[in-house]
């Protein structure tokens, strides 16, 4: 059927053509691109290289881009409502260094007799560390007016500065009656699948609804498309700022408890430099930093895609630091691809 | 029963004073012109009534009621509706999402409340079918001419229940066949007993939709007539300071 019946048979819109489907919702969006580009790179892959698809190495790529995987989630929230949070690997790193300290103190008291008592309480602490680094950032940027950049920069150095003092350097291990249960619900596995990979799932599917399908999510977005017709429509928008600061802040902390049981220890310089891999992952998947556009599919893809780009590095005996280099090559060219479709579209 | 009364309204700046003296009075239903060069004191008044600040003298009535807005939101809640040049619009959602922002339909599953998207899209179409505007409620509004970002706009107001919408310089940046179509959404408003002050720099506009016209200069009001007694020459002069009053 031509588009010029089809719109006779809709009735009242005359001239107003639709959108064939490809071109329209999410086959149209960068994160479908992405996930194709994606697909390709793991066919040839596993062509190139007989250990890609081995169940060992699968594991460690899945394991790897769950850390950063569940950062991306909190960090995409932030990103569509036109804001930045370079404070996450900071928090990381404090969140669980907050909770292997806990639970060390923990030990030994009167608290072990109640199982799982201390393990529950050092979580906590890992999380209302985040939670308050978050607050903190969502305070200062909504209430005060501060620039996103600069002040989670600013928080990025503080708290991996009180990362440091409080260990005095030292890499801090967990310990106590619970430590077994916490390393079986840190790092795993459900049915060969690791814990921090269906969190990861979890944590995308609860957002997706939350953005998709809630006022919360809805108000997000219209925050990163037009930030003062938000507020002109009575939005709260103090309220949704620190809000998604906070969530950002506590996806870090949950990330950084999970990498704790993964290495055993908290070091102070645990996740140094991740903030930037983290918003590449966003960015890759499709979350515009201009606000507005973005999604948990995207965040997933974003990270599976760097990771799986750098197991290929490594899998081929490149040199690590070559990864680097890469990587910033991706968040490029995705920027690029984004924005020759964005012409195609408006011309 | 009017519906807006305005009487010896002022505002002073500190030493500045951007209006003085305005009586103004607004029929139900009725659409009125509101015309003036820039620093007349028309933005300065629409503030005024759409609540963005208070007046520094004079008395607003409001269906009979003394009122005094702290907040836009004051305004918003007796049915004074304002729809902003640039729209104030988010580009990145549908024209229903846009249509409901900030008071969106909900469902309660258990504790949760989840958006109930057939529900704002029915309303929307049906907000856009009373418009007679060839506007799709699940379209982005990234998409849209301007014609139907102000039908947009202007079905918002009307899902709040509005009885005086407030509208600034609506065709402005549009082409002409878009002005036609907002002209035409003004038309309805009227119809449906709506009263519209249309703030313009467009003569023709005023005069093809408007069926009385208010002239500022310099912080007054000088001139309050028909559009049938006028002309646009005769407003021309006015607003220009050819003419002093009429």
């Amino acid at each position: 059927m031509s588009e010029a019946s089809r719109a006779a048979d809709s009735g009242d819109f005359s001239n107003v053509g639709r959108t064939r489907w490809w071109r329209r919702g999410f086959f149209a969006s960068q994160t479908a691109y992405v996930a194709a580009a994606l697909i390709a790179i793991m066919i040839v892959m596993s062509v190139l290289s007989s250990a890609f698809l081995s169940p060992g190495n699968l594991a460690n790529v899945a394991k790897n881009f769950s850390f950063v995987g569940i950062v991306t989630l909190g960090i995409t929230l932030v990103i569509i409502t036109g804001g930045i949070d370079l404070s996450v690997g900071s928090t990381m790193a404090l969140s669980a260094i907050a909770c292997a300290i806990v639970m060390q103190k923990l030990s030994g008291t009167a608290l072990d007799a109640t199982p799982l008592l201390s393990m529950i309480l050092s979580l906590l602490a890992g999380l209302g560390v985040a939670l308050l680094v978050g607050l903190a950032n969502g305070v200062l940027i909504a209430k005060l007016g501060l620039s996103p950049f600069v002040t989670t920069l600013g928080m990025l150095s503080v708290v991996r500065g009180l990362a440091y003092a409080v260990t005095e350097g030292r890499g801090q291990a967990p310990t106590g009656p619970d430590v077994d249960l916490f390393y079986a619900l840190t790092d795993g596995t459900i049915a060969g699948v690791p814990v921090a990979v269906i969190d990861l799932l979890v944590l995308a599917a609860i957002i997706g609804v939350v953005l998709h399908q809630t006022a919360f999510g809805r108000h997000v977005f219209a925050l990163g498309g037009n930030e003062r017709a938000a507020a002109l429509t009575g939005i709260a928008v103090d309220r949704v700022k620190i809000a998604v600061y906070v969530l950002s802040s506590l996806s870090a902390g949950f990330a950084g408890m999970l990498m704790l049981g993964w290495l055993g220890s908290a070091p102070a310089n645990l996740a140094t430099g991740y903030e930037l891999t983290i918003i590449a992952a966003a960015v890759i998947g499709g979350a515009n930093l201009t606000g507005g556009v973005g999604g948990p599919a995207g965040a997933v893809i974003g990270a599976l895609l760097i990771e799986v780009i750098r197991n290929g590095l490594v899998l081929a005996g490149i040199n690590a630091y070559w990864q680097i280099v890469l990587v910033g090559c991706i968040i490029i060219l995705a920027v690029l691809v984004d924005r020759v479709r964005t012409l195609r579209m408006t011309s | 029963m009017s519906l807006l009364v305005l009487e010896d309204i002022g505002k002073d700046f500190g030493a500045i004073r951007a209006l003085s003296n305005v009586d103004l009075t607004i029929q139900p239903g009725e659409v009125v012109g509101l015309m003036g060069d820039n620093g007349a004191g028309k933005s300065t008044l629409v503030k005024i009534i759409a609540g963005n600040f208070p007046p520094s003298h004079g008395r607003m009535t409001f269906e009979d009621h003394d009122v005094h807005f702290a907040r836009p939101v004051d305004a918003r809640a007796i049915g004074i509706e304002v729809v902003y040049q640039d729209l104030a619009l988010a580009d990145n959602l549908t024209a229903a999402a846009n249509v409901f922002l900030g008071r969106e339909l909900k469902r309660r599953i258990g504790p949760f409340a989840f958006l109930d998207h057939a529900a704002m899209n029915r309303r929307t179409g049906e907000l856009f079918r009373e418009l007679k505007s060839e506007t799709r409620p699940d379209d982005l509004v990234r998409a849209m001419s301007g014609g139907q970002r102000q039908a947009v706009a202007i079905a918002r107001t009307r899902l709040a229940r509005a009885k005086l919408i407030l509208m600034d310089e609506p065709t402005a940046a549009i082409s002409v066949r878009q002005v036609a179509e907002v002209l035409d959404l003004i038309r309805r408003l009227r119809d449906a007993g709506i009263a519209v002050i249309l703030i313009s720099h467009r003569m023709p506009d005023v005069f093809s939709v408007c069926q009385r016209v208010v002239v500022m200069r310099r912080g007054t009001k000088v001139a309050d007539k028909s559009i049938d007694r006028s002309s646009p020459e005769e407003v021309t002069a006015l607003i220009t300071g050819a003419r002093e009053a009429a």
